[in-house]
């Protein structure tokens, strides 16, 4: 929701793909050529088109890059992939490009110009980066991008909205989602540790690009704070949010209300500067 | 507790089979230095999973453990391992080959089962109802299809439709072994 909106207002446009399934990530425990068919059919739906695909999770990102890193360099694996993708009536062919919308943000859109689009500049607000381990890693996916163990990226699209991102610990770690369905309790003590993390060097908001690592601090938050008798309240923005703010977009178009950790004192701090 | 490693039960060629799977093909040069289990986050939160030892388990031919257990589900993906692995080993995606594996054994444990019967289904991993599709609508989003079939013809394109009904993952857990 506030992607689209900050797409809207930045000039970029997106095309709805009805026909598009699950990328496949949940496959590749399972059967690899099994994920990689998925996100073939997925790649071939957008080339059909002449599209370029934009994710907004990381999951997704890593998912199709990877397969399509992987089928652009193996023959004989995209010949196989395509017998079985013909069955359906579809061709993979590695035309269409596969990023995260952050990264379109920061390579194609440059923080540079956020900057310039960035109308109530967000000063005195502190907001924890966490990009979540497959906007990034592995490297063999992301050579051509951020380092995989002091990323800038975010950090530095944070900055452009006038925020301030402070260092923290072990800030490229992982939520822990990756093992919410394996064994919940350890699961949410990586989350944990990493809000300690966060709290201890006291911010006001975390920014994630991930809807499952928001489902980790944000959506679990409640959970983590009444097992461990703690309490953190620190509200999970999805990154344009954060830049819908600070282009002076109302936070009702930006989704706030669908937030689970609810960001009043910020929406508070950022109003209060606009008098 | 002391466990016992008996050596007429492990299968030597296991390895062999692991180095053929995609993703398994580093296994061999890990010198067990264990900085992925130091890098490890959820060997933080719970010292019953380390990769190293799993690495070990793997190369002395205990393929039972292996494949059974629940070690190989505990990897949350993070790759700071593999990142860090001055051998190249590429342990995340050695988790996924050995994970590869034990659904052709037959074992697939119930959270992956769970997932696939969705995409196999409805080709997405949840059930989209008329319900979210209109509150969809009330934030500016447009529909999406609630079911998508050609993911399950290719799922059984793939050979998975017969995995829908496997054997359960054993519950008897063997987090415990003090090995390594």
């Amino acid at each position: 929701m506030s992607a689209r909106r900050v797409a809207k207002e930045l000039g970029i446009e997106f095309e709805d793909i009805k026909e598009f399934s699950c990328r496949g990530f949940p496959m590749r425990s399972i059967d690899k050529e099994a994920q990689l068919l998925i996100s073939a059919r997925n790649l071939a739906i957008a080339e059909e088109r002449g599209l370029d695909i934009i994710t907004l999770c990381n999951a997704c990102t890593i998912t199709l890059q990877e397969a399509k890193m992987e089928l652009d360099h193996d023959e004989e694996l995209k010949k196989r992939i395509n017998e079985k993708l013909n069955k359906i009536g579809k061709e993979y062919r590695g035309t269409a490009k596969v990023r995260h919308f952050a990264r379109f943000l920061y390579e194609e859109y440059t923080p540079e110009k956020i900057k310039e689009k960035v109308k109530r500049p967000l000063s005195g607000i502190r907001a924890a980066a966490h990009y979540g381990c497959h906007f990034i890693r592995p490297t063999e996916v992301y050579r051509d991008f951020d380092d995989p163990e002091h990323p800038q990226s975010l950090d530095k699209l944070i900055e452009a909205t006038g925020a301030e991102s402070p260092d923290y610990p072990d800030k490229q770690r992982c939520c822990g989602g990756g093992i919410l369905g394996i064994k919940e309790e350890d699961a949410l003590l990586m989350t944990k540790n990493k809000l300690d993390d966060v709290k201890n060097v006291g911010v006001d908001c975390m920014i994630s690009i991930c809807p499952f690592c928001s489902i980790m601090y944000e959506g679990n938050q409640k959970k983590i704070e009444k097992t461990y008798e703690t309490e953190y309240k620190i509200p999970v923005l999805y990154y344009p949010q954060l830049l819908g703010l600070a282009m002076g977009i109302p936070s009702e178009e930006l989704g706030f209300k669908l937030n689970r950790v609810k960001a009043k004192n910020l929406l508070a701090k950022v109003e209060k500067d606009e008098e | 507790m002391k466990d016992v490693i008996d050596v007429s039960k492990l299968d030597r060629d296991f390895k062999y089979r692991v180095i053929e799977e995609p993703g398994g093909e580093g296994l061999l040069s890990c010198f067990a230095c264990g900085t992925c289990a130091a890098s490890c986050p959820v060997r933080e939160v719970d010292e019953r999973f380390n990769p190293r030892r799993l690495i070990r388990m793997a190369i002395l031919g205990m393929k039972d453990r292996v494949l059974q257990d629940e070690f190989i589900y505990l990897c949350s993906g993070c790759y700071l391992c593999q990142e860090r692995c001055p051998q190249d080993v590429g342990i995340t995606e050695l988790m996924t080959a050995l994970r590869n594996i034990a659904v052709r054994e037959g074992y697939l444990h119930p959270s992956f089962k769970a997932q696939l019967e969705f995409v196999y289904k409805l080709g997405r991993l949840y059930e989209l109802t008329d319900f979210d599709n209109k509150k969809r609508q009330k934030n500016g989003l447009p529909d999406l299809n609630p079911v998508i079939d050609e993911v399950k013809i290719l799922l059984k394109e793939a050979g998975l439709s017969k995995f829908v009904e496997v054997r359960e993952l054993s519950t008897h857990s063997f987090l415990d072994a003090q090995f390594l």
